[in-house]
């Protein structure tokens, strides 16, 4: 463990290179407010940025940085592509959409950018995707990189798995599932949470009392866990019915996680039941359908529609994990948790060939990169609702 | 004193009755298993007298109250049944009897302890560097620093554990081989090399779990910043440095232990996945080991161990939310 001397060394030199930059710009500035009561801190910080800065295009000129200069590359890439977008959302439209895209942060736009390139390439993956999910090719094992003498196959950008199938389109069709099962396991879980939430809120007296502990005993038990133990039954359940499994999952977590939704409706609900027009509402006689669907749930639309956004967060990265653990979504269907799982190994050989290396990080990265945007767009959105406030 | 004391009491006990029902509760799923596991065992080609011979072994033929309290009893003594899947049926089609069966308590004692000390590696590294992050992020809010962190915490919450387990694997162990990315763990191995072999799993959840701890406290502190005592302490003329150390961060102690102790509750879940993917002998691979075999009383008593840590920790966060509010330990 001869790293922590080095990590301290290079502290150390840190810390005297910012009070260097501090001393050096008080005697060139004659002290000047900016540098006179600079905190040391902040003088760290841009000696810590300075150094990071030159760490990195050290580490870009490295020939072993692969990984590094895509990772930087993609990152660009994205983020030019995503403040483009933002011009083009400021340019046309309607005066309130170029008004929304004018408000917009970066990362925002960035987000919602991700989550439109997915969803066209979830619905129309049958025709992005150069061969089927299911097809199996004669040449197993081709590597990735499109080169005959490397290994490659021109037809096979990134290559065929063990027995046979391309990548490519099983990384297509892996929006289709993961990303199409986690967006109806979501609705699934809204419609069942929402609607006892609500109902919940609205009726109160033991049907209130009767759901909240009965959520409360499913909320204290870890959810990952308890998906687990539910996919043991389920499987025997199913027996050798894989696609039944699926649907067993999707129920599954649908029920998990409406407890959580259920929490937050009842909590939203209550709130606004106390309020006069529903008192109004409820003088004219109008039925319970009405007080949920016409008075509650266009008051409540703002928490749930963030809600929902986090909340599909956590059904797909839980989604992902199962299939990870073997439990989840079911060969043959492609998925990016499955197909992390069976590309693990390649990881191994990320000195001599980086591109077989970055193939099981291309799909668990698929997986981060849809998450980290619908956090993007939730962040902003929650930020935009509570500064309204203010 | 003794109000708090009542209060704590209060929450203990509504704690072993949640844990109570949640035992009830996880019985009754496993017992909504099809077909039975005599069955199961044996396949199709079992003689009906083999079948009762391992139903009255392991008490299936009990009416499922009287099972469950068997059960319960059991558990509560540290007996946890015998595993199905290392179980020796031999006996049972007409073989010699030979070998003990496993149970499950030898089965999970010492992966459990592993488990425990790769929870507890994490909380040491995760929990002063969350905290420290999570006051400068206060500190300089609002600047370069803190918006830098802000996208880092929120890739990294957001971000499936296998994924950042693999990058990490990727520069820490492939390219610039450093650490291990296999945690053969043995019995009687040394400290240090146990905690080199410990240090990749540790540091994917450390990644995980600082992000939401870091996010809290910056949280936590910010909103208290805004209050007359802390204005009045700034107009004091001290640091904004010792303003937050020494003002803010008392009193926002009770949000912040809170968030502590229900990551560390995360931590239970997390450990599962993060196991698997560097092969860590602790409890939650071989959960999910059980889960494919389907060896239902390793699952069952893997599920009750997680939920009684999960609620075990959030009963400390209640409680010590409360020891840390001085108007609730000195009562007028």
């Amino acid at each position: 463990m001869s790293v922590i001397p080095w990590i301290l060394l290079v502290v150390l030199a840190l810390g005297f290179a910012g009070w260097v930059f501090r001393l050096a710009g008080q005697r060139v500035t004659h002290n000047k407010p900016d540098f006179r009561d600079m905190p040391f801190g902040v003088a760290f910080g841009y000696a810590l940025a300075a150094g990071a800065l030159l760490g990195g295009i050290w580490l870009w000129f490295q020939p072993g940085a692969a990984f590094f200069r895509w990772a930087i590359q993609g990152v660009v890439a994205l983020a030019i592509v995503a403040w483009l977008f933002r011009l083009l959302g400021r340019a046309v439209g309607t005066f309130g959409t170029r008004k929304l895209f004018r408000e917009m942060p970066l990362t925002a736009s960035f987000g919602i950018l991700v989550i439109l390139i997915y969803a066209v390439l979830a619905i129309f993956a049958g025709a992005i995707a150069p061969h089927g999910q299911e097809e199996v090719f004669a040449r197993v094992n081709i590597l990735p990189g499109g080169n005959p003498e490397t290994g490659g196959d021109p037809a096979f950008p990134l290559g065929t798995d063990q027995i046979g199938r391309d990548l490519l389109s099983r990384l297509i069709y892996g929006a289709q599932n993961t990303v199409g099962i986690a967006f109806v396991t979501t609705c699934l879980a809204f419609l069942l949470g929402g609607t006892l939430g609500f109902l919940a809120a609205t009726l109160q007296g033991w049907l209130d009392q009767v759901l909240s502990r009965a959520v409360d005993v499913l909320m204290a038990i870890p959810s990952l866990i308890f998906a687990l133990l539910l996919m043991t039954i389920a499987s025997a359940w199913a027996g050798s019915e894989k696609w039944l499994l699926t649907v067993y999952m999707i129920v599954i977590i649908a029920v998990i996680d409406s407890t959580r939704v259920f929490r937050l409706a009842r909590a939203v609900g209550l709130n606004i039941v106390v309020m006069d027009y529903i008192e109004a509402a409820k003088l004219r006689g109008e039925g319970l359908g009405y007080l949920i669907f016409k008075e509650i749930l266009p008051n409540a639309y703002a928490p749930l529609l963030a809600e929902f956004g986090l909340r599909f967060c956590f059904v797909f990265l839980t989604i992902a994990s199962l299939s990870f653990l073997g439990v989840g979504i079911q060969p043959p269907l492609a998925d990016w948790g499955t197909m992390v799982r069976d590309l693990s190994q390649f990881i191994n050989f990320a000195a001599f060939s980086p591109l077989t290396a970055a193939l099981p990080l291309l799909a668990a990265g698929a997986i981060a990169l849809l998450t980290v945007a619908v956090n993007f767009v939730v962040d902003w959105m929650l930020h935009r609702t509570s500064g309204l406030k203010d | 004193m003794s109000s708090v004391f009542r209060i704590i009491l209060q929450r203990i006990a509504l704690g072993v009755l949640t844990l109570f029902i949640v035992s009830i509760v996880i019985f009754t799923a496993v017992n909504m298993l099809p077909g039975d596991f005599a069955q199961a065992i044996l396949g199709q080609a079992a003689t009906p007298e083999a079948i009762a011979a391992i139903r009255q072994d392991l008490g299936l033929d009990q009416p499922p109250v009287s099972r469950y309290i068997t059960w319960l009893a059991g558990a509560v003594q540290g007996d946890l049944g015998s595993s199905f899947a290392q179980a020796n049926f031999a006996s049972f089609v007409g073989e010699s009897t030979g070998g003990g069966e496993v149970t499950v308590a030898t089965q999970i004692a010492p992966r459990f302890a592993n488990t425990m000390f790769l929870a507890g590696v994490t909380a040491c590294i995760a929990v002063p560097f969350s905290i420290f992050l999570g006051v400068l992020a206060a500190l300089y809010r609002n600047s370069a620093f803190d918006k830098a962190a802000n996208v880092f915490t929120l890739s990294s919450i957001s971000s499936p554990e296998f994924f950042l387990a693999y990058v990490l694997i990727l520069f820490l162990a492939v390219l610039n081989p450093v650490l291990p990315s296999l945690s053969n763990i043995y019995e009687g191995m040394g400290f240090g090399e146990r905690l080199q072999k410990t240090l990749l799993p540790a540091l994917t959840l450390t990644l995980v779990v600082t992000a939401h701890m870091m996010r809290m406290t910056r949280a936590a502190i910010i909103n208290l910043l805004a209050s007359p005592y802390i204005e009045m302490a700034r107009l004091k003329g001290i640091s904004p440095l010792r303003v937050i150390v020494r003002h803010a961060l008392p009193n926002a102690l009770a949000p912040i232990i809170n968030v502590v102790a229900l990551n560390l509750a995360y931590l239970i879940t997390g450990v599962v996945v993060v196991e698997v993917v560097f092969v860590y002998p602790g409890i939650g691979q071989l959960f999910v080991d059980g889960v494919k075999n389907r060896d239902i009383p390793l699952v069952q008593a893997c599920c009750l161990i997680f939920a009684a840590a999960y609620i075990l920790l959030n009963l400390t966060a209640d409680i010590m939310s409360l020891l840390s509010n001085p108007r609730l330990r000195h009562p007028k």
